[in-house]
């Protein structure tokens, strides 16, 4: 393995597994906060209860989101000090104003978490509301920088070096709002439908009982209006990414030929060599219908871009088809269970519906994860988009696997660790109360 | 503001931000150093008084190394990829240490098992606990590592090969011995505090000899280092044994030190952590001064900086977010360390 090749999988796995800690990060707070407000509006006791059980599991999550976080912010360096070098002063107070949002977010969750006796319930409250808003501040701040990355805006360029630089220009740039809001949304879409999906599997044993129906109701409220909001999110992000990123768009729908009428590819592997997309479904003029709203318009291909510059067209295909797929899966779901409400049927008693939210649990995160490889491998062979190439930003350590395999022995460990003390806390909580109900009169 | 002037109030904010991540920060590693260490009749209660000593804090004292690192590469680029390139192995086992600490802590007291204290015979809580221990003692000498290799001039020399590039700089005896200092340093910080927060007297005083043992240590590895320093960082030698700031700077931390242990011996709590923190902040500070105006010595000083653009747009969300920053941390300190709190953590 080449040190480049390692050091960019090392990157990637770090990101992979960060990221879903990051994403529980944003929405777990909005969701324990939420039922600690229902609890606060109707005195129901079972919504305290589920402030506080969600906010147990938040703290392991939180904790390990902090750590992987923080392996990340020095990555930058370790791995790609050119990239640091050349963009620090550009991108740099993007960071360090996500250091403060994530300071906020640290001081008031310790806060909620520890602080249940020792404030009063309102204050308690807003305490959990400001983990919520400064969650949603950082993965702004940090999401700008990636935009930044595949469209760099904010300085002019002498001698291969920028100047007259404007930091703040990331944050006006179109891109970054898009892809923000994206990614603000999947976080909170793949969160909602996960716990959605944990505890419709609890109601199916445990038909009926109050806090998981109340559980189910936040989760899908929470889950269900980001699922609906993301395809028009998505749909402004890649006409975005048309705009910006002509050779990203042409790798994410396989066009291989720069065509008027261009047709839209479902599915299907793309071949580089042939340039040909063998096994799709070719909707005709589907692709300039959706990009242009005009079914002649000429969309851009990768004949456009020179071979050596083209992204690894079949994995961000491929990727991108994968993130879609799950999306409109949720989406759908969101539609079934917002029909049902709207019937006034109780969602809980339909099973075929809880069984659909259990089966569907892990889709929100695996459109994350195929979200994030588009986003990613679509940029290659660029750290900056057209200005600097990832072998250009790599460190000259040398046995780069060395880093790699320790990072991905402790990262797997750390997940199945995380995966076990959450199915015992979940498993705990049906065993607990099970036993509660039987102490009963 | 001139650029001069935005480059002394950075890296000063980056000498702030790294004096309070090891006041804060550093004194949850050396928790975690006794929690490894806590031994005889009463090792479990010495074990509680430190998980809730940390538990509500440790996370938003971390941020500080964040924001020593953000500011280093928005505002000191060239320095931050030296340093990170050259230092990638010891940055990787801090990273490593950070990682574990952190998530063995939560690991261990947020287990569904019922309470973790009872659980101990447990193998696996045996395991995190051990593992607890164990990366909070890697951090604060990797961490000491960085700074000894960052300040004794080995980092910017030419070299060839792997282990002249990438080994030498920080495996060498003065980079060691103040990773040794600053393990001392944090573990003598958090015995100091935790003589405060303990609720019985009798925890004071196993805390309080705990103080005066890490004492011990961190005075034994202050000689050696400034010793070695002679040899192997020898401009920071000579700008603390042969200026005026320099005989200044160890006059006040070597007062600081006696007043620690004298307040240590004598059970004044509360004046010991005060002089705990000077002199932790006394020996980061006297290192700062000599560097002064490196960044990376002999090489890269405070002035090869990011345009000014960047620095001042920085030093403003700096003190933006200091204004919103500080009452939050305020709030966070007075709720969990305002009064001596009997209860547990009530999740």
């Amino acid at each position: 393995m080449s040190d480049l090749l390692a050091a960019r999988a090392q990157m990637a796995m770090s990101l992979a597994f960060h990221i879903v800690f990051a994403a529980i990060g944003i929405a777990m707070p909005a969701m324990m906060t939420l039922a600690e407000w229902r609890w606060l509006r109707t005195k129901d006791d079972q919504y305290l209860l589920l402030a506080k059980r969600w906010a147990k599991g938040t703290a392991i999550l939180f904790a390990v989101g902090a750590v992987s976080g923080t392996v990340l912010s020095f990555e930058l360096g370790l791995l790609w000090p050119g990239f640091m070098e050349w963009s620090g002063p550009l991108i740099g107070p993007l960071f360090a104003l996500e250091g403060f949002a994530f300071f906020a977010e640290a001081i008031f969750l310790g806060m909620y978490l520890y602080g249940w006796s020792r404030m009063g319930p309102w204050a308690h409250l807003t305490a959990g509301f400001i983990v919520t808003m400064s969650g949603i501040a950082s993965a702004l701040f940090v999401v700008t920088a990636n935009a930044w990355m595949n469209v760099p805006v904010g300085f002019e360029l002498a001698d291969g070096q920028p100047v007259r630089i404007d930091p703040l220009a990331a944050l006006r740039s179109p891109h970054a709002w898009h892809e923000s809001f994206h990614m603000i949304l999947a976080a909170l879409a793949a969160t909602g439908f996960l716990v959605a999906g944990i505890h419709a599997f609890l109601l199916l044993r445990r038909p009926g009982d109050r806090l998981h129906r109340h559980a189910l109701g936040i989760a899908l409220w929470v889950g269900g209006m980001a699922a609906l909001l993301q395809p028009v999110s998505g749909h402004l992000l890649t006409q975005s990414v048309a705009h910006d990123q002509p050779a990203k768009l042409a790798a994410i729908e396989a066009l291989f030929q720069t065509q008027a009428g261009a047709p839209f590819h479902l599915g299907g592997i793309p071949d580089e060599e042939t340039g040909t997309v063998p096994y799709s479904i070719e909707i005709p003029h589907g692709l300039s219908l959706l990009l242009h709203a005009d079914p002649n318009a000429t969309v851009p291909g990768l004949d456009r871009t020179p071979r050596r510059d083209w992204p690894p067209v079949a994995v961000v295909h491929l990727s991108f088809q994968v993130m879609v797929a799950a999306g409109f899966v949720l989406a759908g779901l969101s539609l079934w269970c917002g029909w049902r409400w709207m019937k006034r049927t109780p969602l809980h008693e339909d099973a075929t519906l809880l069984r659909s939210l259990v089966v569907a649990a892990p889709l929100g995160f695996l459109a994350i994860e195929a979200g994030w490889t588009v986003t990613e491998v679509g940029r290659q062979p660029w750290v900056v988009y057209q200005l600097m190439r990832t072998s250009e930003a790599v460190t000259p350590m040398p046995s780069l696997w060395v880093p790699l395999a320790t990072f991905t022995l402790v990262y797997g460990f750390l997940a199945l660790t995380v995966v076990w003390t959450m199915w015992r806390h979940i498993a705990g909580t049906a065993e607990h109360r099970r036993m509660e109900s039987h102490a009963g009169p | 503001m001139t650029m001069t002037d935005l480059e002394l109030l950075l890296s000063g904010a980056l000498l702030i931000a790294l004096t309070l991540y090891v006041l804060t920060g550093g004194a949850d590693f050396g928790a975690g150093v006794w929690s490894l260490f806590a031994a005889g009749p009463r090792a479990t209660e010495q074990r509680r008084v430190i998980d809730r000593a940390i538990a509500p804090i440790w996370e938003a004292n971390h941020v500080w190394l964040i924001l020593v690192v953000t500011v280093l590469f928005t505002a000191f680029p060239a320095a931050f990829a030296v340093i990170s390139t050259r230092l990638h192995i010891p940055l990787t086992l801090l990273l490593l240490g950070i990682v574990l600490r952190g998530s063995a802590f939560v690991f261990r007291t947020h287990d569904p098992d019922s309470d973790p204290y009872r659980a101990e015979r447990h193998s696996a809580m045996r395991f995190w606990q051990w593992l607890f221990g164990l990366s909070s003692i890697l951090s604060p000498i990797m961490l000491g590592i960085v700074i000894g290799a960052i300040s004794s001039g080995r980092l910017d020399r030419e070299a060839v090969g792997l282990t002249e590039l990438f080994v030498r700089p920080w495996l060498a005896p003065w980079p060691l011995a103040v990773g040794g200092l600053s393990l001392a340093l944090v573990t003598f910080l958090a015995a100091v505090y935790l003589t405060v927060e303990a609720a019985d007297q009798d925890l004071k005083r196993v805390f309080r000899l705990k103080a005066a043992v890490s004492w011990g240590a961190t005075i034994l590895f202050g000689i050696i280092t400034l010793a070695l320093a002679r040899r192997e960082a020898p401009a920071i030698y000579q700008g603390l044994v042969h200026t005026g700031l320099g005989h200044v700077l160890i006059g006040f931390t070597a007062l600081a030190a006696m007043a620690s242990l004298v307040a240590v011996r004598t059970g004044r709590d509360r004046i010991a952590r005060l002089a705990a923190a000077a002199v932790a902040t006394g020996i980061l500070w006297g290192w700062a001064s000599v560097q002064y105006p490196y960044i990376v010595a002999p090489s890269l000083t405070l002035f090869d900086s990011a345009p000014p653009g960047t620095m001042g747009l920085l030093l403003a969300s700096l003190f933006l977010g200091a204004l919103l920053l500080f009452p939050s941390l305020y709030i966070l300190y007075r709720l969990f360390k305002g009064s001596r709190v009997q209860d547990g953590p009530d999740t």
